[in-house]
C-alpha cells in the first residue's frame, strides 16, 4: 500500500444521517470475485436513475464533486454490513477519506485497512464542513494524518483521532497482515497450550 | 476464578483469547476458534494468499458454505439447482474452487448441511460457549446467544483469520440490555429485539458489545435467543452476547460437533464458568420491561426505525433534531407513508419468511399455525425460506411445507434469499413487503422495494389478511373467512 501523509482537496458532502452499506454499494453489485470497477457502482441507486443515466441533483453527479477526495457524511457513516466492498467502492471512486461526527466499527475497521480515513470530527466542525460543501465547493480542505489535522480554507485545524496503530501503518505503507504473521511464535505458543474447540475436518 | 475482580462473560471470553494483550502501540492479538466463511466476501481474501503465497493456517478451524447468492426456487425431478446467474455461478464456482485448494472444508449446493452460515454454526454444533468466532459478514452476533464472542469482519480480516487464525482487534466496551418481565403472549424475540434498536437506537450500541440479561431473555429458546443476537448488529454493535445455561447445553448435547462422551461434562462445568460475575461491572446498562412490550414493526428505511404495531408512523413536526427530522422525512417519502396515521390495514405486496433472523425451525412453526387452515390473501406472494437444508427436511418431516403449500406460500430451498436480493428473489420497485429479515434499509430487498420487518408472526398473520396484522387480533387456526378490515 502506498503510504499516506498529506493531501488536499475539495469536499463533497452527503448530509444524511446513517448512510448504510446496501446505499453505498447495493448487494446486486458483490456478486465479483475481484476489486475492479467497484467505483462505479458508489452509490449506484442514489446517483443513477432507472435508465442507469446520472441523476444530476445527485451530490455526487454535480461538476463541483468532480475530482473531490473527501467525502463528508452524515453520523453513523457506513452502518449495516460488513461488506469491504464499499470503502473498496469510495476509493475506486476516488475518495481518500469520509468524514463524520460517528463511524459503525466495521466500516471504520475496513476503511483502515485499505487506505480510507474515517476521519471522526466534533459536530461544530462537521457543521462547518457542510456549510463549505455547500457555499464554497471549490475551496480545498487539507488532511495530514502525521498531525492528525483536518485544515479548512481559513487555516483553523481541526484535531481528529485515529487509531495509532492504523495511523503508523497507513503512514508507512504497511499492511497490518505483516504484523500479525510476525507474531508466529506467540501463535503456536497460544496453540500449543489451548486445545482446540472444535474440528471442522475429522 | 475466585480470586481477582469479577468479570464480565465478554471480558472473560476476551481473556482467555489474546495471544498478545493491547499496547499503547498496537491492538490485541486475538485467537479465532471458529471462522465461517461464504461466497461473497472470501473471493478476495483468498486471492490475496495465493499473490503472497501463504496456506490457511488452520482449515481444521474454518468451514465455509454457499448461502447468499444460491437459488432458492424449487428442485428440478432430478434434484438439480442449477444457479442461472452467470455472476453468482462464477462466485460460488470461485468458492468450490478455493475451498479445493486450501483444503476448507465447504457444504456446498447439494449437501444436506447446507445452509444459511449463521443457521449451519449452531445447527452442527460448532458454535459452542466460550468460543471466539468471526465471519465476513456482520450477523455474525448470532452466535452470541451462546455465550461465543462471535462478530462481523471485513475481507481483509478474512484473509488475517485464514493467514493466522488471528485477528487485531482493540477491545470494545460492554452494554447490558436488561430485559425484565415476560413477553406476552402474541410477542416475540423478533419484537423484542426490534424494541431493544428502538429504544437505543441504530447506532447506539456503537463501539460496545451488547450482554442481554434477565429473566425474559432466561425464558427464550436458542432459537429466540439468535434471533435476539441476530440483530446486535442493528443497534450498530460489534456483538450480542447471551450467559450460556441450561437452555443452551440442551440444545447443544448430541450435536454432530459437540463435545461426546468424557468430554461433555467436562465442556458443561467449564461453561457453567461463563456467567458475569456478581458485582461485574458495564460501561452501560439499559433495562427494558418485557412485560411492556407489544408486536413491533418499522416503518422506515433503518431498524430502528420501529414502532408497536398498533402504534401510529411518527411525525417529523415532533421531532426536533433538525438532522434527524429529515432523516425521517427522507424515510417517510422512501416508504410513501404518512405521518400520524396506522401501519395496521396496510396492504402489502409480499411476505418474506426467511433470514439469519428468523428461518429456523421454531419460526418456521410458528408462522405455519398461523396459516395453517388459511389462504394466502389474493394478490399477496408469501415466501417461506428456510435457514438450512437441515430445517427444511426437519419442518418438511413435521408436514409444515404442506401447510405453507396448501395455503398458497412457495416453499423454498435453503438460504439467504429475499433479506439480500442476491439470487433473484426480490422485490419490484415500489412493492411493500412484511419480512422477517433484519435491515429495511432502501432498495435491501430489491431495488425500490420497501420492507416492513416483524416478527414471524406478524409476518403470517399479513399474509393470510393481506394487510398488516397484529397477530393478537387473529382467532385461533383455523381463522374465519371474512375476519378481514
Amino acid at each position: 500500500m502506498e503510504p499516506i501523509r498529506t493531501f488536499s482537496s475539495r469536499v463533497v458532502a452527503l448530509p444524511m444521517e446513517n448512510i448504510d452499506t446496501d446505499q453505498i454499494i447495493p448487494a446486486r453489485y458483490l456478486k465479483v470475485t475481484d476489486k475492479a470497477g467497484l467505483g462505479e457502482a458508489l452509490f449506484a441507486d442514489w446517483r443513477y436513475d432507472a435508465a442507469g443515466r446520472p441523476r444530476d441533483e445527485f451530490a455526487l453527479n454535480q461538476p463541483a464533486a468532480s475530482g473531490a477526495r473527501i467525502l463528508v457524511g452524515g453520523h453513523n457513516f457506513g452502518c449495516g454490513s460488513s461488506r469491504e466492498h464499499a470503502p473498496w467502492a469510495l476509493l475506486g471512486y476516488g475518495f481518500r477519506a469520509v468524514v463524520s461526527t460517528y463511524f459503525a466499527d466495521i466500516f471504520a475497521n475496513n476503511a483502515l485497512k485499505n487506505g480510507l480515513l474515517p476521519i471522526v470530527v466534533e459536530p461544530a466542525a462537521h457543521a462547518r464542513l457542510l456549510a463549505l460543501a455547500a457555499e464554497a465547493p471549490d475551496r480545498e480542505v487539507t488532511v495530514d494524518l502525521r498531525a492528525q489535522t483536518l485544515t479548512l480554507p481559513d487555516g483553523e485545524a481541526v484535531d481528529f483521532p485515529i487509531d495509532p496503530f492504523a495511523r503508523e501503518c497507513l503512514l508507512q505503507g504497511l499492511d497490518q497482515l505483516g504484523f500479525i504473521l510476525a507474531e508466529e511464535a506467540a501463535i503456536e505458543r497460544y496453540e500449543a497450550e489451548h486445545p482446540p474447540r472444535v474440528r471442522t475436518v475429522s | 476464578m475466585i480470586e481477582g475482580a469479577p468479570r464480565t462473560l465478554f471480558q472473560k471470553i476476551w481473556d482467555e483469547h489474546e495471544v498478545r494483550a493491547e499496547t499503547a502501540a498496537a491492538p490485541a492479538i486475538l485467537y479465532i476458534d471458529l471462522h465461517l466463511v461464504h461466497e461473497v466476501t472470501s473471493p478476495q481474501a483468498f486471492s490475496e494468499l495465493r499473490r503472497r503465497g501463504i496456506p490457511v493456517r488452520r482449515p481444521d478451524r474454518t468451514l465455509a458454505t454457499m448461502d447468499h447468492s444460491t437459488p432458492t426456487t424449487p428442485r428440478r425431478g432430478n434434484g438439480a439447482l442449477p444457479v442461472t446467474d452467470v455472476q453468482g455461478a462464477a462466485q460460488l464456482a470461485q468458492l468450490e474452487a478455493n475451498c479445493r485448494e486450501f483444503g476448507v472444508p465447504l457444504f456446498a449446493l447439494g449437501d444436506d448441511r447446507q445452509g444459511i452460515v449463521h443457521v449451519i454454526g449452531p445447527e452442527q454444533g460448532l458454535t459452542q460457549p466460550g468460543m471466539t468466532i468471526v465471519c465476513g459478514d456482520s450477523h455474525t452476533s448470532t452466535h452470541g446467544a451462546f455465550g461465543a464472542l462471535a462478530f462481523g469482519i471485513g475481507t481483509s480480516e478474512v484473509g488475517h483469520v485464514l493467514a493466522t487464525q488471528c485477528l487485531l482487534q482493540n477491545r470494545p466496551k460492554t452494554m447490558e440490555i436488561r430485559l425484565t418481565g415476560r413477553l406476552g403472549a402474541g410477542v416475540s424475540a423478533k419484537d423484542l429485539i426490534l424494541a431493544v434498536i428502538a429504544r437505543i437506537g441504530v447506532g447506539g450500541g456503537t463501539g460496545h458489545v451488547l450482554e442481554y440479561t434477565g429473566e425474559a431473555i432466561r425464558a427464550l429458546s436458542m432459537e429466540q435467543r439468535m434471533t435476539v443476537c441476530n440483530m446486535s448488529i442493528e443497534a450498530g454493535a460489534r456483538a450480542g452476547l447471551i450467559a450460556p445455561d441450561d437452555t443452551t447445553f440442551e440444545y447443544l448435547a448430541d450435536r454432530p460437533h459437540a463435545p461426546g462422551g468424557d468430554a461433555w461434562p467436562a465442556a458443561v462445568a467449564a461453561w457453567r464458568r461463563l456467567p458475569t460475575d456478581e458485582g461485574a461491572e458495564y460501561d452501560r446498562s439499559v433495562s427494558i420491561d418485557a412485560d411492556e412490550l407489544r408486536p413491533m414493526i418499522t416503518y422506515g428505511t433503518h431498524p430502528g426505525m420501529g414502532i408497536p404495531i398498533d402504534a401510529m408512523v411518527p411525525d417529523p413536526a415532533g421531532v426536533p433534531d433538525p438532522s434527524e427530522r429529515a432523516a425521517l422525512e427522507k424515510s417517510l417519502r422512501y416508504m410513501d407513508l404518512l405521518p400520524g396515521r396506522p401501519l395496521l390495514g396496510r396492504p402489502v405486496d409480499v411476505v418474506f419468511i426467511g433470514s439469519c433472523t428468523n428461518s429456523r425451525i421454531t419460526d418456521l412453526r410458528a408462522a405455519a399455525e398461523v396459516v395453517r387452515g388459511s389462504r394466502v390473501a389474493p394478490g399477496v406472494r408469501m415466501l417461506v425460506v428456510p435457514g438450512s437444508q437441515q430445517v427444511k427436511r426437519q419442518a418438511e418431516a413435521e408436514g409444515l411445507d404442506r401447510v405453507f403449500r396448501e395455503a398458497g406460500a412457495e416453499w423454498r430451498e435453503a438460504g439467504c434469499s429475499m433479506c439480500i436480493a442476491m439470487n433473484g428473489d426480490q422485490l419490484e420497485p415500489g412493492q411493500y413487503a412484511v419480512s422477517t429479515s433484519n435491515r429495511n434499509f432502501e432498495g435491501r430487498q430489491g431495488k425500490g422495494g420497501r420492507t416492513f420487518l416483524a416478527s414471524p408472526l406478524t409476518a403470517a398473520a399479513t399474509a393470510i389478511r393481506g394487510v398488516i396484522t397484529d397477530p393478537r387480533t387473529l382467532a385461533p387456526a383455523p381463522v374465519a373467512a371474512g375476519g378481514g378490515r
